[in-house]
C-alpha cells in the first residue's frame, strides 16, 4: 500500500479530522487565551499551575491509573477464559451488552445497591461483617468506574488473545516452559497490542470522568473532567475550562507517544 | 468481505425501515403540522396532563424539550439553531439574557390572567415592570431533616449543621451559590456579598463542615433523602414539599439566619417562531385552576393568588412553603454578581469541594 | 489445566453476575407497584402498560436506535480508512501526529465536544436535529473504531500483502481480498464499540439536538430530577430482553449457516 493508492480512502478520514478534530482543537486553544470578560490573557495558564489545579491533576491521574489497573487485572483473565469457552463470540457479546443500558440508570441502580439499606449492605450483614458506608467512598467510585470500563478493556484483549497461534503455546510447553513462563514469555508479549489498546481506551477517558464523580462519589473525588464541566456549564468561564482541556490533550499526546515508543523497543 | 457487506446492508436496511416508521409516527402525532409550540423547560417541571389539555383546547401541538441548568439552556439559545417559543430560566439568568438581548418583550394585553398573580411577585428588580418575564414558580432554599435519624434534635438554623454529632449526615445540593450562600448566611453576611474577606471567611467556615458532609449531589438528593440515606439535606423547597407529601418523618425549615428566595419565570426567547402561541400558553398556565393543578404536581410554590383557593388548605397555609411577609424579609434574591465575582465564588467552591475529610 | 477447571468457571460466573447485577436490579423494580427503586411493595405490570401507550417515548427509542446504528456503521467505514492510513503511514512522525489527532476526541470531555460542535454547526448554518446529532455521533465514534482496528492491521504481516501483489493482485484486490477479511474481527469490535458510545452519550447530544428531536439518554437525564420514573425501568427491561433475543438469535442462525460469526472470529 504505497503512495498514490492511499489517497482515495483517506478523503473521509481527513475530512473528519479537519472538521471535527482540528476545528474544535483550534476553538479550545483560542478560548484558552481569553478570560471570563473576553480579554486576551495568559492568566488561565498561570492559574493552572496553582496548587488547586495541580492537586486536581494529580488526583485525576491517580484515580485514572487505579481504574485502568483494576480494569486490566480483571479484564485479562476474563478475556483469557472467554477464549477458552465454547461459544466465545456469544459470551463476548454478552459482556458488552450491559453497556447498552443507559449509564444514568445503572448509576441509579448502584445508588440503590450500595445504599445504607441496599443489597450490598444486607449481604455484608448476612456475612457477619456488618453494614458500612459504601456509597460516596473511593471504593464505590473505583468499583463503578471499573464496571463501566470493563467491556472496553476486555474487547481488545480478547481479540488479540483470540489471534494467538495455539502452536506457539504447544511449542512453549513442549520445550518445558511452565504455564507461568509460557504466559510471561509467549502469551503476554504477543497480546501486548491488545492490552495497550485497552489501556488507552480506559485511561484516557477515565482522566475526564465527570458524571460518576457526583453520582457515586458525591463530589468527594474531583477530576479534571468535573472542573471542565463546572467551568463550561456553571461558571461559563470557557477560558479556564479550555485551558484545562489543553492540558488534558497534551497529557494524552504524551501518553500516546510513550506507549508508541515502548512498542518499538519490544518488537 | 462478503460478511462485511452483508452486515452493512443489514444495518442500513434496518435503519431506513425504522426511519420510515418514525416519520409515520411523527406525522400521525401532528408534530409536522406547523402549528406547534416549543417549550424549553426544566425536566419534570410541568404536569404533562396540562400540556395535553392545552393541546386539546387550542389545537396547537406542543413540543417539550428539557434542560438541567440555566447555563446549558442559555448556551443553546445564544447559539441559535433551534427555535424555542417559551423558556423558563431563573431570575439571575433572566437578567443575563436581557443584557444579552436574547428575549422578546411580553405583551401583557394578551395575558388577561396576569391579574391573578400576587403583586409581591411582580415588578421585581431582575425584570422591572415584568417587561420580559411572567412568574411561573418560586421557592426557597432550606434544610430538610429526617426525624427518625436525628431523634429529638431540632434544626432551626444554618449554624446547627456544624454540630459535631451530625458527622457524615449532611447532603448538599451541588451549586456554588447555594453552598457559598450557606456559609455566608451562617456568618450573617449577605448572599450577594462581594467582599473577598467575607467570602474567604465563609469558605474557611465551610471547610470546617467537611466532616459532617456525606456527599455533594445533584437531583438525586431527592431519592437519597426519600431512602433515609442521610439525616439532613440542604434542598430547594419544592423537593422538600414533594417528599413531605410522601413521607411523615421529614421536616423542612427555612434557617433563621436567612436564606435564598428564588423565582423561575416564563420568557419568550428572541428566536421564537410562534410568539402568539407562547402568549396563549402563558395565559393558560396562569388560569387559577390550571396553576393549582400544576402546583400540586410540581411541589414548588405558586405565585398565583387565585390558584391557592383551589388547593389544599394545609399546603397553602404552611408557613414554610408560603412564608408571610415577615419571613420573606429575611430572604434574599440572588443578584447578578457579574462574571468576575461569580467566577470567584466558583473558585472558592471548587477549593471547598477539594478539601479532604 | 484440567484440574483447576472449576475456578475459571467460578471466576467467569462472578464477572457475569456483577456485570448484570445493576440491570437485574432495574428490571426487578420495574415490577414494583410502589413507584420507586427501593422498597418493593407489590407486583404490578402497570409500568409496562403505561409504556405501550406512550407514542412519544416510542419515537424517542426508535430515534436512539437509528442514530446508533447509522452512526456506528458510518463511523466504522471512516474509522477503518483512518486506521489503514495510520498503519501504512511511512513516517513515524506522521503516524504519531495522526494518532494523536485521532485521540483528541476521546480525551476531550463531552461538554467541550458538545459545545464546540454546537458552535461549529451554527457556524455552518446546520439546523439542529437529526442530522446534527448523527454527525456528532459519527464524529466521536470514529476514534474508537480506529483504536479497535489498528492493532489488527499492525499485527498482520506485510509479507502477505507483498505476496498478493507479486501474484498480480491490484491494490483494490489487496484491500478487499487480503486486508479487510483479515481485520474483520477488529471491524466488528469497532462497530459494537461505536454502537455502545452512541447509545450512552448524553452530553454531546444535549448540545447538538433541537427542534423536537431527542434521544433516550437525553430524555432520561431530564427525567432524573424527580428520580427516574419506573416506566423507564420497564423500557430498559424490554430493550434489554429484545437485544438479548436479537443477539442470541443472530448468533445461532449464523452459527448454523456457516462457521462461527461475530466479533473476534479467527479467519
Amino acid at each position: 500500500m504505497r503512495t498514490n493508492s492511499r489517497n482515495f480512502y483517506l478523503i473521509p478520514y481527513v475530512l473528519w479530522i479537519a472538521l471535527f478534530v482540528v476545528t474544535p482543537l483550534l476553538l479550545v486553544l483560542y478560548y484558552s487565551f481569553f478570560d471570563i470578560e473576553g480579554h486576551f490573557t495568559l492568566e488561565n495558564y498561570r492559574k493552572f499551575f496553582t496548587p488547586v489545579y495541580l492537586k486536581m491533576t494529580l488526583s485525576s491521574f491517580w484515580y485514572a491509573f487505579l481504574i485502568t489497573l483494576f480494569s486490566l487485572l480483571i479484564a485479562y483473565p476474563t478475556a483469557y477464559l472467554l477464549t477458552k469457552t465454547k461459544h466465545k463470540q456469544l459470551w463476548l457479546l454478552l459482556i458488552i451488552l450491559p453497556s447498552w443500558i443507559n449509564l444514568l440508570l445503572k448509576a441509579y441502580a448502584f445508588l440503590g445497591i450500595f445504599g445504607t439499606y441496599g443489597a450490598a449492605n444486607s449481604f455484608l450483614e448476612a456475612l457477619g461483617i456488618g453494614g458500612r458506608q459504601i456509597l460516596f467512598t473511593d471504593f464505590s467510585f473505583i468499583f463503578v468506574s471499573v464496571y463501566i470500563f470493563l467491556p472496553f478493556m476486555i474487547l481488545p484483549i480478547f481479540n488479540s488473545l483470540d489471534e494467538l497461534n495455539p502452536t506457539l503455546l504447544d511449542a512453549s510447553n513442549d520445550l518445558g516452559g511452565s504455564s507461568w513462563v509460557t504466559f510471561k514469555r509467549v502469551i503476554f508479549p504477543l497480546t501486548l497490542d491488545g492490552v495497550k489498546a485497552g489501556c488507552q481506551i480506559v485511561f484516557i477517558p477515565a482522566l475526564s470522568l465527570f458524571m460518576l464523580t457526583r453520582l457515586i462519589a458525591g463530589n468527594r473525588v474531583i477530576t479534571l473532567g468535573t472542573a471542565i464541566e463546572q467551568h463550561f456549564l456553571v461558571t461559563q468561564d470557557w477560558g479556564m475550562g479550555s485551558t484545562i482541556a489543553v492540558f488534558l490533550i497534551i497529557a494524552m499526546v504524551f501518553i500516546m507517544v510513550l506507549t508508541g515508543r515502548r512498542k518499538r523497543g519490544i518488537l | 468481505m462478503k460478511k462485511l457487506i452483508q452486515a452493512l446492508a443489514a444495518v442500513l436496511i434496518v435503519s431506513f425501515a425504522l426511519l420510515y416508521i418514525v416519520s409515520g409516527l411523527n406525522s400521525s402525532q401532528g408534530y409536522t403540522s406547523g402549528n406547534t409550540l416549543t417549550i424549553f423547560n426544566w425536566g419534570d417541571y410541568i404536569d404533562a396532563d396540562l400540556v395535553k389539555k392545552f393541546e386539546q383546547e387550542t389545537g396547537i401541538k406542543v413540543i417539550y424539550e428539557t434542560f438541567d441548568s440555566n447555563e446549558a439552556m442559555m448556551t443553546k439559545i445564544e447559539q441559535g439553531g433551534t427555535a424555542y417559543d417559551i423558556a423558563v430560566p431563573s431570575e439571575y439568568a433572566i437578567e443575563k439574557m436581557k443584557e444579552e438581548d436574547l428575549l422578546l418583550p411580553v405583551d401583557h394585553s394578551k395575558i388577561p390572567n396576569l391579574k391573578y398573580i400576587d403583586q409581591r411577585f411582580m415588578d421585581l428588580p431582575f425584570d422591572p415592570g415584568n417587561e420580559y418575564s411572567i412568574p411561573y414558580f418560586w421557592g426557597t432554599v432550606g434544610i430538610l431533616y429526617n426525624t427518625d435519624i436525628l431523634g429529638d434534635k431540632k434544626i432551626t438554623s444554618w449554624n446547627d449543621l456544624w454540630d459535631p454529632e451530625l458527622k457524615n449526615q449532611i447532603l448538599l445540593i451541588d451549586g456554588a451559590r447555594e453552598v457559598m450562600g450557606m456559609g455566608l448566611n451562617s456568618l450573617h453576611y449577605s448572599l450577594n456579598d462581594k467582599n473577598k474577606d467575607h467570602l474567604t471567611e465563609a469558605k474557611e467556615k465551610l471547610d470546617g463542615l467537611t466532616p459532617n458532609i456525606k456527599a455533594i449531589v445533584g437531583d438525586e438528593i431527592r431519592m437519597l433523602m426519600e431512602n433515609d440515606e442521610a439525616g439532613i439535606g440542604v434542598v430547594w423547597s419544592g423537593t422538600a414539599q414533594e417528599l413531605m407529601w410522601e413521607k411523615d418523618n421529614l421536616e423542612y425549615v427555612v434557617p433563621e439566619e436567612g436564606s435564598n428566595l428564588w423565582f423561575d419565570n416564563m420568557v419568550i426567547p428572541k428566536t421564537a417562531k410562534n410568539p402568539e402561541a407562547a402568549h396563549q400558553f402563558m395565559n393558560f398556565i396562569l388560569d387559577p385552576e390550571n396553576a393549582a393543578q400544576n402546583t400540586e404536581y410540581v411541589g414548588y410554590s405558586t405565585p398565583n393568588k387565585e390558584a391557592l383557593k383551589y388547593m389544599d388548605e394545609e399546603t397553602t397555609t404552611d408557613e414554610r412553603f408560603y412564608p408571610d411577609e415577615e419571613l420573606t424579609a429575611r430572604l434574599e434574591v440572588y443578584e447578578n454578581l457579574g462574571k468576575k465575582m461569580l467566577a470567584y465564588y466558583n473558585e472558592l467552591y471548587l477549593e471547598f469541594k477539594m478539601h479532604k475529610k | 489445566m484440567k484440574k483447576i477447571r472449576k475456578w475459571p468457571a467460578i471466576y467467569l460466573a462472578l464477572i457475569f453476575i456483577i456485570l448484570y447485577a445493576p440491570i437485574l436490579y432495574l428490571i426487578f423494580y420495574s415490577f414494583n407497584s410502589g413507584g420507586t427503586m427501593y422498597q418493593f411493595e407489590g407486583f404490578t405490570l402497570d409500568w409496562y402498560r403505561e409504556l405501550l401507550t406512550d407514542t412519544r417515548l416510542l419515537i424517542i427509542v426508535l430515534n436512539t436506535v437509528i442514530i446508533a446504528l447509522l452512526s456506528a456503521a458510518i463511523s466504522t467505514i471512516i474509522g477503518v480508512a483512518g486506521a489503514l492510513a495510520i498503519a501504512y503511514a511511512r513516517k513515524r512522525r506522521v503516524k504519531n501526529t495522526l494518532l494523536s489527532l485521532n485521540n483528541v476526541l476521546i480525551v476531550s470531555p463531552d461538554v467541550i465536544i458538545g459545545a464546540s460542535f454546537l458552535i461549529l454547526f451554527t457556524m455552518i448554518g446546520l439546523k439542529l436535529g437529526f442530522v446534527s446529532v448523527l454527525l456528532a455521533h459519527i464524529a466521536f465514534s470514529v476514534p474508537i473504531v480506529v483504536l479497535m482496528v489498528l492493532p489488527k492491521i499492525e499485527e498482520m504481516s506485510t509479507s502477505m500483502i507483498y505476496a498478493a501483489m507479486d501474484l498480480g493482485a491490484s491494490r483494490f484486490d489487496v484491500l478487499t481480498k487480503v486486508i479487510l477479511p483479515y481485520i474483520t474481527p477488529g471491524i466488528f469490535a469497532g462497530f459494537f464499540m461505536a454502537l455502545t458510545y452512541s447509545l450512552d452519550d448524553f452530553a454531546v447530544t444535549f448540545f447538538v439536538t433541537g427542534n423536537g428531536f431527542t434521544t433516550l439518554s437525553v430524555e432520561i437525564y431530564s427525567l432524573a430530577r424527580r428520580g427516574v420514573s419506573l416506566n423507564i425501568n420497564a423500557l430498559s427491561a424490554l430493550l434489554f430482553l429484545f437485544t438479548i433475543i436479537l443477539v442470541a438469535g443472530y448468533y445461532f442462525i449464523t452459527k448454523r449457516n456457516e462457521k462461527p460469526n461475530g466479533m473476534g472470529v479467527r479467519q
